[in-house]
C-alpha cells in the first residue's frame, strides 16, 4: 500500500507577544517545528507499515529549510519525502494551499491512502484535508481517533463528532485526518536520525508541474488577509471574596441576576 | 506571480519593517531590509515603511464577473431530527448582514427527518428555505451534502454562505468551497459587511488565539465561512413570520463513504456543543475524586462537562470533552472554569463564552484575566458548597 503524509512546519510557540510601545508583535527567536497533529499522522503512517508493509511518501509544502522537517520525517520511518517549495507558492491560503499539495499528490501518482493532520497548529483551520480531498476527486473522514481495519479496497475509522463518535467506511484511496487520539508519536531512532539526515529531499518548483498559475499563491488564494491584531482580553473581572459559603452564595446571586439560572 | 521587494535607493535601514513583519521574515543587513523565504507576501511591512521601500506586487487574475451573486445562505445543521442551535445563531446573523446588503436570507436544510423543520427556520429568520430530504441523507455524509449544496448554489449564485463550525461544518464546508473554486473562512468569531465595498469582512483568531485576523474574499463567490458555535445570538422566535420552502428532488449518487455506526456521549449528559452552560474541569481540581463533583454540579445545572486537557491526559474525563486548541471549540453563555489555570490554548476554545467563571486555588491563574467572576478557593470546600445551595434554591 502507498501513503503520502501532508505535513507542515509551524512556529514552535503560538505566543504572540506585542510590544507595548511600537504596538507591534515582537518574535523573537522563533523556531520551527513540524505541526504537532502531523506528527500523529506520521506516527500512524508507521504503525500501518510495521503491520502490513507500506511505503510512505511524505509532502509539503514550504519554504527551503523544510527539508530538514522532511529529513527528520525519514528518520521515524518515512521512505522518502518530497518538497513543494517557489516563492511562487507564498502568500497561499488554504484553496491554493490544496491545489499545490494536489500536484505534489499527483506527481507521486499511485496513492492508497492520504493522511493529514486534523489542522495546523499556527492557521487552526483543519480545511486543507478536505479541500485536497474534494480538489482530488476523493473521499476523506475527518477527526479520526482511531483507524479499525484497512481492506484492500476500503478503510474503516472511529472519528470524533460533536455529538460522540463514529464509525465510518471508506473506500479508498481517501484522505484520513488524524486527531491526537489516534497514538503516542515515537522518537527516531541513532540509526533512524542518520538515516534521515543522508535523505536526499527533491525540492520541486512551480515549474516542475503543468499548471493553473492563477491558482497558486497569493494571487491564487480566493481570501485575503486585511488586518491582524492581538485580541484583547479586558474583561471587568469581579472577585468574589469570603468563606467558601459567602462566595457560592455571592456567585448564585449574580448567576441569578444574569439570568443565567434556569430557576 | 506576485512579488515583494525592497528598493535599496529608498530603504533607511529603519527596522520599522522589521518588527511589523508578524513572521519574522525580514532581517536588516548592511543597512537594508532583506525580505527572507518565509516572506508570506502580507503586506504588514509595505503599511509600515514611512519611505516607500518596500514594493509588494500581485498579479492581477482574471476573475468571473460576481455582481449576479446575490443573498445570505445559512446551513441549517440537524442532528437526529433535530436543528442545531448554531444554525439559528447564523440565521440572526445573516439577517443583520442582509440588511446590510439589501439583500434577504435563505436556508439550506439537508437530512432526513427534517422536512418539518423548515417552518421554525423561518420562524427564526429564513426568508426562503430549501429542504432536502430523503431518507438516503439520514446520516451525515460529506460528499451527497457537497453534490445537493454545490449544485444549489451554482442554480441560485448566493452571495455568503456560513456554516456552523461544528465537527461536521469544518469537515464539509471545504469540500464545498473546493468544489465551488471560492474561499472559505474557519472558525469565525466576528461577522460584518464592508459598507463601501460591500464585503464580509470575517474575523477568526489564529495562533491558538493569540492573533486576530480579519479577512476577506473579493473576488470570488460565495462568500463562505464557518462560524463558532455561540458567537451570535438567536433571534426571537417569530411564529408570524413568513417565508417560502422550496422542497429539492434528491439525486441517489452512489456515496464512498458510510456511517456503520455511532456511540453517542450519554454517559456525559448534555453534548458539549450545543451546551448553553459547561462546567469544565482542569488539573487544579487536584482528585478524579472531585471529577465527581464537577459531574454533579453540571448535572444540576442541567451543563455539559468539559476539561482541560491535563485532565484527559490524566485520563480522568474523555477525550471528548476536551476544551481547547486541540480539542473542541465553544461558546456558550455560561462557562464555569474550575481547577483550569487557563493556558492560552485552552482560552482558545471558550474565550467566545459570554459569562466566565473561574474558581481556582491559584490566585495568579491565566484564567481570572478572562473570567467575569473570581473565586479563589479550593474547590472540594466550594463545590459542595455551590451544590448544596443550588439544592436548597432549586
Amino acid at each position: 500500500m502507498k501513503i503520502i503524509v501532508c505535513v507542515k512546519q509551524v512556529p514552535a510557540t503560538n505566543e504572540v507577544k506585542m510590544d507595548p510601545v511600537t504596538n507591534t508583535i515582537i518574535r523573537e527567536g522563533v523556531e520551527s517545528i513540524l505541526n504537532p497533529f502531523d506528527t500523529y499522522a506520521i506516527e500512524e503512517a508507521i504503525r500501518i507499515k510495521e503491520k502490513q508493509g507500506a511505503q510512505i511518501t511524505a509532502l509539503s509544502m514550504g519554504i527551503p529549510s523544510v527539508v530538514t522537517l522532511l529529513q527528520e520525517a525519514v528518520s521515524l520511518g518515512v521512505d522518502d519525502a518530497i518538497l513543494l517549495s517557489d516563492r511562487a507558492f507564498a502568500g497561499a491560503d488554504t484553496m491554493a494551499t490544496a491545489y499545490t499539495l494536489q500536484l505534489g499528490v499527483e506527481s507521486i501518482g499511485d496513492y492508497d491512502l492520504i493522511l493529514c493532520g486534523k489542522m495546523a497548529t499556527d492557521g487552526d483551520t483543519a480545511q486543507v484535508g478536505p479541500m485536497l480531498a474534494e480538489v482530488l476527486g476523493i473521499p476523506q473522514i475527518t477527526d479520526v481517533g482511531e483507524i479499525l481495519e484497512i481492506g484492500t479496497d476500503f478503510i474503516l475509522c472511529r472519528r470524533m463528532t460533536d455529538d460522540g463518535y463514529e464509525t465510518v467506511k471508506s473506500k479508498l484511496p481517501a484522505v484520513i485526518t488524524v486527531t491526537k487520539e489516534i497514538n503516542i508519536p515515537r522518537l527516531p531512532s541513532i540509526a533512524g536520525m542518520k538515516r534521515g539526515k543522508a535523505a536526499k529531499v527533491p525540492v520541486m518548483t512551480s515549474k516542475d508541474f503543468q499548471l493553473e498559475a492563477e491558482r497558486i499563491g497569493l494571487s491564487g488564494s480566493p481570501t485575503q488577509v486585511v488586518r491582524t491584531f492581538i485580541p484583547s482580553h479586558d474583561i471587568a473581572s469581579e472577585v468574589l471574596t469570603g468563606s467558601p459559603t459567602e462566595q457560592a452564595e455571592a456567585l448564585i446571586e449574580k448567576l441569578r441576576e444574569q439570568k443565567l439560572l434556569n430557576w | 506571480m506576485s512579488s515583494i521587494k525592497v528598493i535599496d535607493e529608498k530603504c533607511i535601514g529603519c527596522k520599522k519593517c522589521v518588527s511589523a513583519c508578524p513572521f519574522a521574515a525580514i532581517q536588516i543587513e548592511n543597512k537594508k531590509a532583506v525580505i527572507l523565504d518565509n516572506c508570506t507576501l502580507c503586506g504588514s511591512c509595505v503599511e509600515s515603511c514611512r519611505f516607500n521601500a518596500i514594493e509588494l506586487t500581485v498579479d492581477e487574475v482574471a476573475h468571473e464577473d460576481i455582481s449576479t451573486y446575490h443573498g445570505v445562505w445559512v446551513f441549517a445543521e440537524t442532528f437526529d431530527g433535530q436543528l442545531r442551535n448554531v444554525g439559528l445563531e447564523l440565521l440572526g446573523q445573516a439577517q443583520q448582514l442582509a440588511a446590510d446588503l439589501h439583500t434577504k436570507v435563505t436556508a439550506v436544510l439537508i437530512g432526513h427527518p427534517v422536512k418539518h423543520l423548515a417552518q421554525e427556520l423561518i420562524a427564526y429568520g429564513a426568508d426562503d428555505v430549501f429542504v432536502a430530504d430523503d431518507t438516503s441523507l439520514k446520516d451525515f455524509n460529506d460528499q451527497s451534502y457537497t453534490d445537493i449544496m454545490a449544485s444549489l448554489v451554482e442554480k441560485q449564485k448566493p452571495e455568503i454562505i456560513l456554516l456552523g463550525a461544528t465537527m461536521y461544518g469544518r469537515s464539509f464546508a471545504p469540500r464545498v468551497a473546493a468544489r465551488l473554486r471560492t474561499g472559505l473562512t474557519a472558525d469565525c468569531t466576528g461577522l460584518s459587511i464592508d459598507l463601501e465595498t460591500k464585503l464580509l469582512e470575517q474575523t477568526r483568531p489564529a495562533f491558538g488565539g493569540n492573533l486576530m485576523a480579519t479577512i476577506i474574499c473579493p473576488y470570488y463567490r460565495p462568500q463562505m465561512a464557518t462560524v463558532r458555535p455561540g458567537v451570535f445570538a438567536t433571534l426571537p422566535q417569530d411564529e408570524t413570520r413568513t417565508g417560502q420552502i422550496h422542497e429539492l428532488p434528491v439525486k441517489k449518487n452512489p456515496v464512498d463513504v458510510e456511517t456503520i455506526a455511532r456511540v453517542l456521549h450519554e454517559e456525559q449528559g448534555v453534548s458539549i456543543a450545543d451546551a448553553e452552560v459547561i462546567v469544565a474541569a482542569g488539573r487544579g481540581i487536584n482528585s478524579p475524586k472531585n471529577v465527581q463533583l464537577v459531574k454533579e454540579l453540571a448535572e444540576l445545572m442541567g451543563a455539559a462537562v468539559g476539561a482541560s486537557r491535563a485532565v484527559v491526559d490524566l485520563g480522568w474525563l474523555p477525550y471528548s470533552q476536551q476544551i481547547g486548541q486541540t480539542g473542541k471549540t465553544v461558546g456558550p453563555k455560561l462557562y464555569i472554569a474550575v481547577g483550569v489555570s487557563g493556558a492560552i490554548q485552552h482560552l482558545a476554545g471558550m474565550s467566545s463564552a459570554q459569562t466566565i467563571v473561574a474558581i481556582n486555588s491559584d490566585s495568579d491563574a491565566p484564567i481570572f484575566k478572562v473570567a467575569h467572576y473570581a473565586l479563589v478557593g479550593d474547590c472540594s470546600e466550594l463545590l459542595p458548597e455551590l451544590i448544596a445551595q443550588l439544592k436548597a434554591v432549586q
